[in-house]
């Protein structure tokens, strides 16, 4: 099986101490993999350190075997990543159109049928395809964020927390397309404070504590795992 | 009534001076987040270029005009790589006191070359039309017209071009703009490209309307910026609005104060604003 992503040993942060202590990673194509744990375990970190976000002071990324560490946001995004952030991730002064314009910015090519895609991914956009992110709910707001990513037709998504803001309802939504985004063929790494729910639809989760792996299975065996469920999964 | 109306006329001219500048303080202030202090002898700069262009090869102004703004377009984009680039991972406010003493270097440069004496494009009268007892110059036409004409184009490049689309991407999100793969660095040439083209516009605009002389930019810097932060500083829209506000708000004041405290009443609703509606008197349009 490919690899499509593998994080070694990495150690770093935002220039202060190290919140990642020696973080190891590994997906493989086609999988929806899920980092839980602990406020303040490095999980955002983590996939910022992925994208050329956050210092890598020691370890390795590399992205279909080719190393990709300490490589600026704009070039990774290049290479067919793309990263959902948790807060502020919709352009809120251009409009929805616009947004995924932008998001299709390091394209040459005809994006138009790319766009069309993302509206039948995600119906409601379209409708307000010319209103301003800035007035839109925050599930539209989050399809927004996706779609946008996903207009560079990347082989992995990153998505920090992407439930993190919405009702219940919304989140098994947004649980329910990002599995369709994966059937699509794309490989998906999230954070999810939502833990319980994202293990459900996930292939595997990893537990982060202080910045180092705790646990690592598939989502329906970390569920059961006794220790798990009780340190960081609400007993 | 004719008295405040002849004002409204002057306010208006003024104010379509103003706007163009603080479009470029504001969008700098976007982009790169600090306060262009050397903007008003950038456009000082800019009204001389056009000098060259009228005095020594005797160009038409409205062919002396888009020079000198190519002419403070590529003036800017030097003096950003050369001295801002530099400065741009340190604190804001050392790149602020840098734009300070840009703004001294500009003005004695321009001193040095034009000297300090006054100096107009074209001796002679410019009649004034007079409709209803309000007299209009020619000139006063030409600079409302092409304020109007810049501002419009600012607009559709804004709007439809992919640049103008990422520019006010960028100010909207630095980060989103870096995640989804914009490049800054060429966002922030433009964004000089356009910050020094209309300063060089505003400037020849104001020389139009007034005379050259090397203080010409430096005079308007404070209305420049009370337009910025009226409109709220960072949103180019309200730069406009706010342009058009501070010039005619100074034109009006003179019916009830001295001309002489003129420069004041800028500086009052600067305050003003800046206390009771910080982030600017108009709300939402970035």
């Amino acid at each position: 099986m490919t690899v499509v992503l593998e994080v070694a040993d990495v150690r770093g942060g935002y220039g202060g101490a190290d919140i990642l202590n020696g973080t190891d990673l590994k997906l493989d194509e086609g999988e929806i993999v899920v980092i839980i744990g602990p406020n303040g375990a490095g999980k955002s970190t983590l996939m910022k350190a992925v994208f050329g976000l956050a210092t890598i002071r020691s370890g390795s990324v590399s992205f279909f075997g080719r190393t990709i560490t300490g490589m600026r946001a704009d070039q990774v995004a290049k290479l067919g990543m793309s990263y959902v952030p948790q807060e502020r991730n919709v352009f809120a002064s251009l409009t929805v159109n616009e947004n995924l314009e932008m998001g299709a910015y390091l394209r040459d090519d005809d994006f138009g049928p790319q766009i069309e895609r993302i509206y039948e991914l995600f119906p409601p956009l379209k409708e307000r395809r010319r209103q301003q992110a800035g007035t839109l709910s925050g599930g539209e707001r989050q399809m927004l964020a996706m779609g946008r990513a996903l207009m560079l037709d990347p082989k992995l998504l990153l998505l920090d927390e992407p439930t993190a803001a919405l009702s219940p309802r919304y989140a098994a939504e947004t649980f329910e397309r990002i599995r369709e985004i994966n059937a699509l063929g794309i490989t998906i790494l999230m954070v999810e404070q939502n833990a319980r729910q994202a293990l459900e639809h996930a292939d595997r989760g990893v537990v982060l504590v202080m910045g180092a792996n705790r646990f690592e299975a598939p989502g329906p065996e970390l569920l059961a795992n006794r220790e798990v469920a009780e340190m960081y999964l609400g007993g | 009534m004719t008295d405040l109306l002849q004002l409204l006329v002057f306010g208006i001219v003024f104010g379509s001076i103003l706007t163009l500048g603080a479009i470029g303080v504001s969008l700098i202030f976007g982009i790169l987040r600090f306060a262009h202090f050397a903007h008003g002898d950038m456009m000082t700069v800019g009204a001389y270029f056009a000098l060259i262009f009228v005095a020594q090869i005797g160009w038409p102004i409205y062919m002396a005009l888009p020079a000198a703004m190519i002419g403070a377009a590529l003036l800017a984009i030097l003096i950003d790589q050369s001295v801002y680039r530099r400065l741009r991972r340190t604190a804001p406010v050392i790149l602020l006191i840098s734009s300070f003493g840009m703004a001294l270097l500009l003005r004695a440069a321009v001193q040095l070359i034009w000297g300090t004496d006054n100096q107009v494009y074209q001796p002679g009268i410019n009649v004034p039309y007079v409709v209803f007892d309000i007299r209009i110059k020619p000139d006063h036409l030409v600079i409302v017209g092409a304020s109007v004409i810049l501002v419009f184009a600012f607009h559709l490049f804004l709007k439809m071009t992919r640049m103008g689309k990422a520019m006010r991407a960028m100010s909207d999100n630095v980060d989103l703009a870096r995640v989804s793969g914009i490049d800054s660095e060429r966002v922030v040439i433009w964004t000089w490209v356009i910050g020094g083209a209309l300063a060089a516009a505003a400037g020849v605009l104001l020389a139009l309307d007034t005379r050259l002389n090397p203080q010409l930019g430096w005079n308007v810097l404070l209305p420049v910026f009370a337009a910025t932060i009226v409109g709220g500083i960072g949103r180019v829209y309200g730069a406009i609005a706010g342009g058009m506000f501070i010039g005619i708000a100074t034109e009006l004041s003179t019916a009830v104060i001295l001309p002489a405290y003129k420069p004041a009443v800028a500086f009052t609703l600067m305050v003003l604003v800046l206390i009771l509606r910080p982030r600017g008197l108009v709300r939402g349009m970035n």
